[in-house]
């Protein structure tokens, strides 16, 4: 057997062995998917509460718009105190040939749209009331727009941050922890060339990757998730790999300034946490603010992430992949540059 | 092998200052001396791990700095910690190293029974006893049939009986042919098992020879004592050839250059009871050459 096929069949036991190191590259992740997959599920907007008082036609209107939900009064003083005290919007008080609307001009933009609902269904109701046919017909259909499901970003998101965490700290703490216990003098004492055992860490990170990519997708697409792949998902695979390498050079980077392994875990912590939150891994980084976008962008996570939604989710085709990829293997040039100028070999 | 007037500074800190020695094909070669002596520093820079501020090292017809990947198959190192690889068993440690230098996997288990680990080849590392872990260390630095063996305080922190039973391994390995150069502290140990010894302290060789020659070079007297009582101060100072005699309150004992009448001599009296013939030791050794006990 050859050192390289040895090394890697070494490490390969290693970390199957490890249970602490097979939760956070697998479940830990995983348990986020879960969590916010569940949480964010059945998102698409809340309904609105608001107080109501009396029946008839024009209640029974409001509630078939499907974007209200009640609280019913019997008395119109009780359900203005409501919206004075600020716990709801709006308050509906339907009478005898009337609709008296409250609204709290705190809250403008909710306010409005109950003011656009609540005078649209009497609008109409006072059309139907008259029997003349309306001047304008009016016609409003629903279609797929691009903004995403939750699952649909979470998913691509949280593999790539899985596979940033378990490169960053794969590497950082297998070199750590192999200096300081004199492994690396042992390997230096025998004939084998330092990329024989760099490369066989990679293959593992890389394996890891891939099986990470695989469980997540695999998770996500079971009903109570609901994914769905768009496209040329299998583009996703040059992306994990360049994504490992990037990842695994800022793991060797950190692994060759710090002397412990909580050291390390610590400093990949600082650089993996901060990262996936300006990254968009939890939420749409389109969503925050612009100088936070433009930040962002110094990241490979960012980038990482921004191809991996366009080729699982978005269905877009390879061009797609042409500046992640770049941004990937610049990243793995430099820093890997830098950390091999700032390796050692014991402390 | 060979090393001649290395030296090593760090600051003002001379950690070997001038040590040169050489040792022979098969032999069994011990450098001695307490913690921070220079030993490990000077079988780094031998075994290639560090480079010396002067002086050479010629192992094997090579040298070793810079590193010498023709050399390296030809020595074996074992390390002062356990370096091992994570979460893999006795028998997997081995075939890993083996692999290494391009050793089948079968080697392994030859190696385990050479340090007598035939029946914990499937226990991983970490669950192995300290001195199970030394000598499957020290079998990891063998299982690529190295003509040269360095092995680091192999002994140290070890209980009685697993110092023991290290022995009879470093013997086994010295009956394969190979050439050993060890460090230790215990002076007991380097008596026993070492054919020479160098004696370092400060990073410099004090004495280098066999350890019997060094004893005797000494001219220590022979002590010889005996239950308090079954002699008087007067009766053994009128004995042939006794330096002196000293008596505390659980012993007599005859200082002596001529142990040979005063041993008959006790023997005619029958006064053996609680007999200890004390010769000197490496320890005594290190105290006359450098003034000071020997503090491991």
């Amino acid at each position: 057997m050859t050192a390289f096929k040895s090394l890697s069949a070494a490490m390969v036991k290693g970390f199957l062995r490890d249970k602490m190191a097979l939760f956070f590259a697998f479940l830990f992740p995983l348990m986020f998917l879960v969590v916010f997959g569940l949480l964010f599920g059945d998102a698409g907007g809340d309904k609105t509460k608001i107080a109501v008082v009396g029946e008839g036609p024009v209640v029974t209107a409001l509630d078939q718009t499907g974007v209200l939900e009640f609280e019913k009064f019997d008395n119109p003083d009780q359900a203005r105190q409501k919206v004075n005290d600020g716990d709801l919007p709006a308050a509906v008080v339907v009478g005898d040939g009337r609709v008296d609307l409250t609204f709290a001009a705190s809250d403008q933009v909710k306010a409005q749209t109950v003011v656009g609902i609540v005078s649209g269904v009497v609008d109409k109701l006072n059309v139907a009331a008259t029997n003349t046919p309306p001047a304008f017909e009016f016609a409003a259909k629903p279609v797929e727009d691009a903004s995403l499901k939750p699952i649909q970003y979470l998913t691509p998101g949280i593999l790539s941050w899985a596979v940033a965490i378990s490169g960053v700290f794969g590497s950082a703490l297998t070199l750590v922890s192999w200096r300081k216990k004199q492994v690396l003098r042992r390997i230096r004492l025998a004939p084998v060339g330092p990329t024989a055992v760099l490369s066989s860490r990679v293959l593992v990170s890389v394996g890891t990757a891939l099986l990470q990519g695989l469980v997540f997708v695999a998770v996500a697409l079971t009903p109570p998730f609901g994914l769905k792949l768009t496209g040329q998902w299998w583009l996703a695979i040059p992306l994990l790999i360049l994504g490992t390498m990037a990842f695994f050079a800022i793991g060797m980077l950190v692994g060759a300034f710090c002397k412990t392994e909580e050291a390390a875990s610590g400093a990949a912590n600082l650089i993996t946490m901060p990262m996936a939150f300006l990254s968009g891994t939890f939420f749409p980084v389109e969503s925050t603010p612009p100088w936070l976008q433009a930040v962002s962008n110094a990241f490979p996570l960012r980038h990482m992430n921004d191809g991996m939604l366009d080729v699982l989710v978005r269905g877009k085709g390879a061009e797609a992949l042409l500046l992640p990829s770049a941004v990937l293997i610049g990243f793995t040039l430099v820093v890997g540059f830098i950390a091999a100028k700032v390796f050692r070999w014991e402390d | 092998m060979e090393v001649a007037d290395i030296r090593k500074h760090y600051g003002d800190l001379k950690a070997v200052d001038g040590v040169s020695f050489t040792v022979a094909e098969g032999e069994f070669f011990g450098i001695l001396g307490p913690n921070g002596a220079g030993k490990t520093t000077t079988l780094e820079i031998v075994e290639g791990l560090r480079e010396p501020d002067s002086g050479s090292v010629t192992l094997l017809g090579a040298q070793p700095w810079p590193r010498n990947a023709k050399l390296l198959p030809r020595i074996g190192v074992q390390l002062q910690a356990s370096s091992f690889f994570e979460k893999l068993t006795a028998r997997e440690q081995l075939e890993t190293f083996g692999s290494l230098y391009g050793v089948p996997p079968a080697k392994a288990t030859e190696m385990l029974e050479l340090v007598g680990l035939s029946d914990k080849a499937n226990v991983p590392e970490n669950k192995l006893s300290g001195g199970q872990r030394q000598r499957l260390s020290i079998a990891c630095a063998l299982v690529h049939d190295p003509d040269l063996v360095f092995l680091d305080e192999p002994t140290a922190a070890l209980d009685p009986q697993a110092r023991r039973n290290l022995w009879d391994v470093l013997r086994a390995i010295q009956e394969r042919g190979k050439t050993i150069v060890y460090t230790t502290h215990y002076l007991d140990e380097a008596e026993i098992l070492c054919d020479r010894v160098a004696i370092m302290d400060k990073g410099r060789i004090l004495a280098m020879d066999t350890p019997a020659k060094l004893i005797r070079g000494l001219d220590a007297p022979t002590r010889v004592s005996l239950e308090r009582g079954s002699l008087t101060v007067a009766e053994a100072e009128a004995f042939q050839g006794v330096d002196h005699v000293q008596e505390d309150e659980t012993s007599l004992t005859i200082s002596t250059r001529e142990p040979a009448p005063v041993l008959s001599a006790l023997a005619e009296r029958g006064a053996l009871d609680g007999l200890q013939v004390r010769t000197a030791t490496l320890e005594d050794v290190f105290l006359n050459l450098t003034g000071r006990e020997y503090r491991a």
